[in-house]
């Protein structure tokens, strides 16, 4: 285990559906600059749903995308900035705006089972030059075989790295152990990892996706991120040192980030409590948590009602509208 | 006496046989001639079963037997369009393009301006099943009141998305948005689209959000009338379009959420997605029939 483990630090996407999109400019550049300093490889920018994720569905950006990139492309000294780019939800064109602004990395997101829809956008990003990512969001919902397949078809468009994304933070050990290492037998490209803390596993799953060949990881500032957050940086790095994984972050740094800047930004922690956990223990898109707890107050109906029944409709990544019509549904059959 | 307008079927893939088995039913069209190239592809398989001719050298044998019909659908793809639009062209055909080329207007059966201008146009364009789906209610809202912002996302079973939709699903956003500003009526929008893989297959879900412009707060129940009253009109040629839930307007944003069953004519029910484009096409062209007819008529 010589080769050095790449940290993407997503608390500027991922961290943006716990802060509702609405990041101010100074935030941006005060995080960029910590994260930055602290050692990270690679800040992802972008709206949570990504580039085009601006909207009534998911909630509108406080900073424009092209403001919040260049921000970060102008701020970092070290780190490469990303963009998150779910087809369907963003386009090429706004691919092409991102890499005309500076960013270098991209990360194409489809549902674990949906990889055909990437094309496109793989092939665009590779003629672009930027780093070139598949994400297979959801990947509890199918087996790890099948979950291959669908990593073989991102891999035959071009992606240079594969992500096993634990969308749901649903996944225990031996569910990620199977995942990449079945990736890292048979693909021909590097494979990353993406958690969700629902289930407390956050940085132990990262651990495992590491001693099974994972060399991208994914963790944000104090887990900043949706449902019960990503793998917490500070944490992740800590056991990271005392493993003896390596990395470029450094420790203290990250630990001072997380408690001092990151979390007095909370406006509600991120943290394993009765709604997160029901995520992960149903199995559902972290990011419907907030909508789920709103639409929850408003039709008076319980929130993990409305989560559970998502997880029995199989609501996929993005689908936020579906909380509003199941609260809706609940609430009538409750009166 | 025969009064149907004879029609022909460009492409013999999912879209065009679902399409032959909606036009068999017609009372103003009849499908004569479902145009391939597999002389063993199902589709046209299908279309000899059902008393159809068939031709398996693509537009080339609708060149050599011009006459056979008036109006053509096609079903293939935009690439393809292209080359079959300058053909028909010459022909002087009319032409109902399903494909996401859009060299003619967006059409939309219960949304455009009006039925009559039909007839103005050689070449028409079907945007995309999101568009037929979301289209007539955002321009049922912007009847009402200037729409500063629309907004729609379509959800539809992974099993009911072919290969066409999955490589050009930016072409969907963007067409449909399109669609949404110059037929809906918003001045701004925005497309969203999902595919759903639950099993069984979901039906098509559609969201419709219109952010209405401040100082139109008051016109609420109109807003609702012309909703429910268009979403009546679009059930006269896609019966299983229906509303989830009632309409809800709050904070100025409009939300309709309606849902497609299909016909289940060749793909299952679920695929709502299939039939509500195909359906708006059939009555597309049951309106132009009627222009052309009435166009004899005057000579």
């Amino acid at each position: 285990m010589s080769e050095k483990i790449i940290i993407n630090d997503v608390t500027l996407r991922d961290g943006m559906h716990a802060i509702s999109h609405q990041y101010s400019k100074e935030q941006i550049v005060q995080l960029t600059e910590i994260i930055d300093d602290a050692g990270a490889d690679i800040i992802e920018v972008t709206h949570g749903d990504g580039l085009g994720g601006s909207s009534i569905q998911y909630g509108f950006s406080k900073v424009s995308e092209s403001e919040m990139i260049s921000t970060a492309v102008a701020t970092a000294k070290n780190a490469k900035i990303g963009v998150l780019l779910v087809p369907g939800i963003g386009t090429i064109d706004q691919l092409k705006n991102a890499n005309d602004l500076g960013a270098s990395v991209v990360r194409v997101a489809t549902h674990c089972t949906e990889a055909d829809v990437s094309e496109q956008h793989i092939k665009a990003a590779r003629s672009l030059n930027m780093d070139t990512v598949g994400f297979l969001m959801m990947a509890h919902r199918t087996t790890p075989e099948n979950l291959l397949e669908e990593a073989k078809k991102m891999e035959a468009y071009g992606a240079q790295t594969i992500y096993v994304v634990d969308s749901a933070g649903a996944l225990t050990m031996d569910g990620v152990r199977q995942r990449v290492s079945l990736f890292k037998e048979n693909l021909g490209v590097s494979v990353g990892f993406h958690a969700h803390n629902n289930l407390s596993l956050g940085v132990a799953n990262s651990i495992v996706a590491i001693e099974e060949g994972a060399t991208r990881i994914d963790a944000s500032l104090a887990g900043m991120g949706a449902g019960a957050g990503n793998a917490a940086l500070e944490q992740l790095i800590a056991v990271m040192n005392k493993l003896g994984i390596p990395h470029n972050m450094d420790l203290y740094k990250v630990m001072d980030a997380a408690e001092y800047i990151m979390k007095p930004m909370m406006p509600r922690p991120v943290q394993i409590d009765r709604l997160s956990l029901t995520l992960g223990y149903t199995g559902v898109y972290s990011s419907f948590l907030l909508f789920a707890e709103r639409a929850g107050k408003e039709y008076g109906v319980d929130a993990r009602d409305i989560l559970t029944r998502l997880a029995e409709l199989e609501a996929v990544g993005g689908q936020e509208d579906w909380i509003i019509t199941v609260a809706q549904e609940l609430g009538l059959v409750k009166n | 006496m025969n009064t149907k307008t004879n029609v022909a079927i460009i492409g013999s893939g999912n879209i065009g046989t679902d399409l032959m088995y909606k036009l068999l039913r017609s009372e103003t069209l009849q499908p004569v001639v479902m145009i391939g190239v597999d002389p063993e592809s199902k589709g046209l398989t299908l279309a000899r079963e059902n008393g159809l001719k068939t031709f398996d050298n693509g537009i080339q044998g609708f060149e050599e037997n011009p006459n056979m019909a008036d109006i053509l659908f096609d079903a293939t793809s935009a690439k393809a369009h292209y080359n079959h639009a300058e053909i028909l062209k010459g022909l002087e055909k009319k032409v109902i393009d399903l494909t996401p080329a859009a060299i003619g207007p967006f059409y939309v059966p219960s949304a455009s301006s009006n039925s009559d201008s039909i007839e103005q146009h050689d070449n028409v364009n079907m945007v995309t099943c999101g568009g037929q789906a979301t289209v007539p209610i955002m321009k049922a809202i912007s009847n009402i009141v200037p729409v500063e912002y629309g907004e729609i996302v379509s959800t539809v079973a992974s099993k009911g998305a072919g290969p066409g939709t999955r490589q050009n699903i930016d072409e969907f956003t963007k067409t449909t948005a399109l669609a949404l500003e110059k037929v809906g009526g918003a001045k701004k929008a925005k497309a969203i689209i999902i595919l759903n893989p639950a099993n069984p297959p979901l039906l098509m879900r559609n969201s419709i959000f219109a952010k209405i412009e401040a100082g139109h707060e008051n016109k609420e129940s109109e807003i609702i009338d012309s909703i429910l009253k268009v979403v009546e009109v679009v059930q006269g040629y896609v019966p299983g379009y229906r509303l989830i839930s009632a309409p809800e307007i709050k904070d100025g944003i409009v939300k309709v959420f309606v849902e497609v069953e299909g016909l289940g004519d060749y793909l299952p029910k679920y695929a709502g997605n299939l039939d509500i484009i195909t359906s708006a096409a059939v009555k597309t062209g049951e309106l132009m029939a009627i222009s052309l007819t009435k166009k004899e008529n005057v000579r």
